[in-house]
């Protein structure tokens, strides 16, 4: 068994248009190195360059949101279900005191 | 269209560079940009995939409540995402207010933009008597202002 892994649209360039992907790992973590493997490229969509789940991407395990499981380091088991959407943020202010405003 | 002032290479997805909307629509979407300003509202008009026609309004929660940012709750985004999915529909329209500056996207809302086939509506409620409503395409930070087309009765209400 694996882990399902729903893409949203902005991603699927990396998956050759797949709407759904497999992986397999025991967290967060390792699934997205996982699917890095298969989908080059697609973890630095995800991941930040100081190792932080990235703030333009909403993650959930089956139908919580990963930053309340314990964000990358989420347990995963075969079954689970990976649903990754586009946060949809913004507003009139300015992009550094919104990544402030963000905690990132 | 994609006009002298916007390129054809400035234009995304399948579509002319025009936004056709209903009026009943407009309406409810500027009646929530009043009825949360000074903070700012946000929603998303769902419709049929590859219609592009907003026919299903969905006004988003604020989970900032703030007067210079948005952020849908993560979890109602969720719940919505699926919603759609399960009626084969996407979100055609995404839409927030600006309530002390004009109706373009900030450097924030290029950042933030995630839906490549999305058109992104912002609505400026600066003037208490009238509102300027505006629509860009935002794919790859590439931002590309189009017309909007209000019409009557596209869809019910």
């Amino acid at each position: 068994m694996a882990i399902e892994v729903r893409i949203p649209t902005i991603l699927r360039n990396y998956t050759g248009g797949a709407k759904v992907v497999e992986g397999a790992g025991d967290t967060l973590t390792a699934l997205i190195d996982d699917l890095d493997g298969k989908h080059s490229g697609l973890k630095g969509r995800l991941i930040t360059a100081e190792g932080g789940l990235h703030r333009f991407v909403n993650i959930y395990v089956n139908d919580e949101d990963v930053r309340f499981l314990g964000a990358l380091d989420a347990k995963l088991k075969d079954g689970d279900s990976i649903t990754i959407l586009p946060a949809v943020a913004g507003g009139a202010l300015g992009f550094a005191a919104a990544a402030a405003f963000l905690g990132r | 269209m994609c006009t002298a002032t916007h390129p054809a290479t400035d234009c995304h997805g399948n579509v002319n560079a025009v936004l056709t909307i209903d009026r009943t629509i407009v309406d409810a979407i500027v009646a929530h940009a009043r009825r949360d300003h000074p903070d700012e509202a946000c929603g998303v008009v769902a419709g049929a995939i590859g219609s592009d026609v907003p026919s299903r309004h969905l006004p988003m929660d604020n989970a900032a409540r703030s007067m210079t940012f948005y952020e849908f709750d993560s979890m109602e985004q969720l719940r919505v995402w699926r919603e759609m999915d399960d009626l084969d529909e996407e979100p055609v329209v995404i839409y927030h207010s600006h309530t002390a500056t004009e109706a373009f996207p900030s450097r924030t809302d290029i950042s933030f933009a995630g839906e490549p086939n999305a058109h992104y509506l912002l609505v400026s409620t600066r003037e208490p008597d009238s509102e300027e409503i505006r629509s860009f395409r935002i794919v790859d930070g590439v931002v590309a202002e189009e017309e909007v087309n209000i019409v009557d009765a596209t869809v019910k209400a």
